[in-house]
């Protein structure tokens, strides 16, 4: 992370088609987007705009159709589904809007999930797992079922989770989309602490231009297309 | 990786307690069925195996009339003393010629009777039978030749007169006769065909035809062939002999049978080896239905955990990791079905056993091989599903409600 010469994301005129012939959907539609290290971007857009599946490209789920997704320098569209499953194990965490816990299972066990597809040993799970959520104010509650805590609190779980590995990016999809605004602005107070005390590249869709006011940066789509800065100025003025 | 995707399936199989004790029972009563038909069925082999040792070995038998079993034709002519002399004479591999006749008929002592079979003959009686005074004594020569009024009894025929006194002494009555106990012969239990081999009295052949049958007919003649040489042979030297004693002509069919014994349980061991293998074959087509179970309930498992595999697969489960999950998890829950079925396969062998009147014999082999079979139907099994929730789109699976 210490190079900064190298964004730690570079999308080039990225595309991604779904379907074939005339059922044909272009979701994006030549995407250029530069993130370097450290950056907190807020990704807003109407639905249909193809926001969600370019997180869904950053986040090495899917690859583009055409164009190049470079993660770190690395072209991502060349790896295998494998590789890219041990590229998001080691740097991608994922917060989502619905938690995606596991059910009936303790917030501890949850949080040590990606830890154990590492192979780390079950010390160093127990220790890490309970650090991360420490650092998301969970301390205590490491025995508790995503059915006995809050909505608030799973989503808390699940950052715990995202960070436990120490990933360069997170990425959130609408992280706070379920929740009151209290509860909004503690999810936002911990992703501002996480960006500003640990450096973590931060990427997260919204809707709600209040939560995208804690990002440094805000990207637009529109159509497939990153709307370039200067027109949001303008829009920003009328 | 291994021992984290089996703790999961333990704890998967822990949280869906009653659907997983429902998707095992096909391969509980698959590895049971199994089990106990082998068990049974090697049971019955020994018990075949050990009659044919209390027969006697080398036992043949032979009687008057063409055909052995119902169709023995009237009329053919009893064998006499001289056919026995002459056997033990003209054939050297024999080692005992017992003369046999028999009749049915109540005995009596005290206040107690019991209708048996009274057997007239010889000492070679027990010698071609392999059997033994378990108290007493058998017959001197001089009560053969005499005849004498001395009986020996079966164990059966001991229970239903004296009860647990000791007969060794005692004066029973056959007829008119009375006759003492001068000996108990071993138990040897139930013969291949069913019968109570013990339910017997055995008195001198000579008493038997002057004070009870009023001839000097012989009904059936039992030889024993000396072991090592083949009973195939000797069978021929009798049947050679008793044609010349007899006085057939070369185109005349024998008027008598000489049965081999062993060849008879021989054939019987078989027919119980071959149901045996046929049952453990249907058993074993219940294991793969049972496996069928598995694979349902794995499929509906895979769809129910959709979004669970998606989380998994986001975070960076590799494809094969969670392929081994659901692998790990089918086999498991298989083998824990193949082990609650050994258990009660034994239990129920053993309950079976002692009502079928056969050895329990434990045969180690079935039980491993029941048990690998039934992980291996878990893996076999489990391996479509898995692979199904292995191959999942992550974005998809997220997606799914």
């Amino acid at each position: 992370m210490d190079t900064t010469s190298v964004p730690v994301i570079e999308l080039r005129q990225v595309t991604k088609t779904f379907g074939r012939g005339t059922a044909a959907m272009q979701a994006l539609r030549g995407v250029d987007l530069v993130i370097q290290s450290g950056e907190f971007v807020a990704v807003m857009g109407p639905s249909g705009s193809g926001k969600s599946t370019c997180m869904n490209i950053l986040g090495c789920l899917d690859t583009p159709t055409t164009g190049s997704y470079l993660f770190q320098g690395v072209t991502v569209g060349s790896l295998s589904r494998d590789q890219r499953a041990i590229l998001r194990r080691h740097y991608l965490g994922f917060i989502f809007q619905g938690y995606n816990l596991l059910n009936r299972t303790t917030a501890l066990e949850n949080v040590e999930l990606p830890l154990i597809y590492r192979g780390d040993p079950v010390e160093v799970r127990h220790q890490r797992a309970q650090e991360a959520l420490a650092a998301v104010g969970l301390s205590g509650w490491e025995h508790h079922t995503p059915g006995e805590l809050s909505g608030g609190q799973q989503q808390r779980v699940a950052i715990a989770r995202a960070i436990v590995t120490q990933p360069a990016v997170l990425l959130a999809d609408e992280p706070t989309g379920n929740l009151d605004t209290a509860r909004s602005q503690e999810i936002m107070d911990i992703l501002t602490r996480l960006n500003f005390d640990q450096g973590i590249t931060i990427v997260m869709v919204t809707h709600e231009p209040d939560m995208a006011a804690y990002a440094r940066r805000t990207v637009h789509f529109r159509d497939g297309l990153v709307v370039p800065e200067h027109e949001i100025q303008h829009e920003g003025g009328a | 990786m291994l021992w984290n995707a089996l703790l999961l399936a333990m704890r998967e199989i822990r949280r869906n307690v009653l659907r997983s004790f429902l998707t095992i029972l096909g391969i509980v009563i698959g590895v049971a069925a199994v089990i106990i038909m082998v068990t049974l069925g090697g049971g019955a082999t020994v018990q075949v195996t050990q009659q044919i040792a209390s027969l006697g070995s080398n036992l043949l038998i032979i009687s008057p009339g063409k055909r052995m079993g119902p169709g023995q034709t009237v009329g053919a002519a009893p064998f006499s003393v001289d056919d026995t002399v002459a056997l033990a004479r003209d054939i050297p591999q024999l080692v005992a010629v017992a003369p046999t006749t028999s009749r049915s008929m109540t005995v009596v002592y005290g206040n107690a009777n019991w209708s048996t079979q009274i057997t007239g003959s010889t000492d070679d009686y027990f010698k071609a039978r392999n059997w033994v005074a378990k108290s007493g004594r058998l017959f001197t020569d001089s009560e053969q030749r005499a005849g004498a009024a001395a009986c020996v009894i079966g164990q059966t025929v001991r229970q239903k007169l004296f009860g647990n006194q000791d007969p060794i002494g005692a004066r029973i009555r056959l007829q008119k006769i009375a006759c003492e106990v001068i000996g108990l012969l071993e138990s040897k239990g139930q013969s291949t065909m069913g019968t109570d081999q013990d339910d017997l009295v055995i008195i001198p052949l000579r008493a038997f035809q002057r004070r009870i049958a009023g001839n000097q007919d012989v009904n059936i003649i039992q030889v024993s062939v000396r072991d090592g040489v083949s009973t195939t042979r000797v069978q021929q030297d009798i049947e050679h002999l008793m044609r010349e004693r007899r006085h057939l002509s070369e185109n005349e069919e024998n008027n008598f049978n000489v049965m081999d014994m062993k060849e008879i349980t021989k054939m019987l061991t078989a027919t119980t080896q071959v149901l045996t293998a046929l049952l453990g074959a249907v058993a074993a087509v219940s294991l793969l239905v049972g496996g069928i179970g598995i694979m349902n309930i794995m499929l509906v498992s895979v769809t129910e955990r959709t979004r669970e595999i998606g989380i998994r697969l986001a975070i960076g489960a590799l494809e094969r990791e969670v392929l081994l999950q659901f692998l790990v998890e089918a086999a498991v829950l298989s083998s824990f079905g193949g082990l609650v079925g050994i258990v009660l396969a034994l239990a129920a062998s053993v309950g079976l056993a002692s009502v079928l009147n056969v050895p329990f014999v434990f045969n180690a082999g079935i039980v491993v091989i029941a048990f690998v079979f039934s992980a291996a139907v878990g893996l076999v099994f489990g391996y479509f599903p898995a692979k199904k929730a292995a191959q999942l789109d992550p974005i998809e699976a997220l997606r799914h409600e």
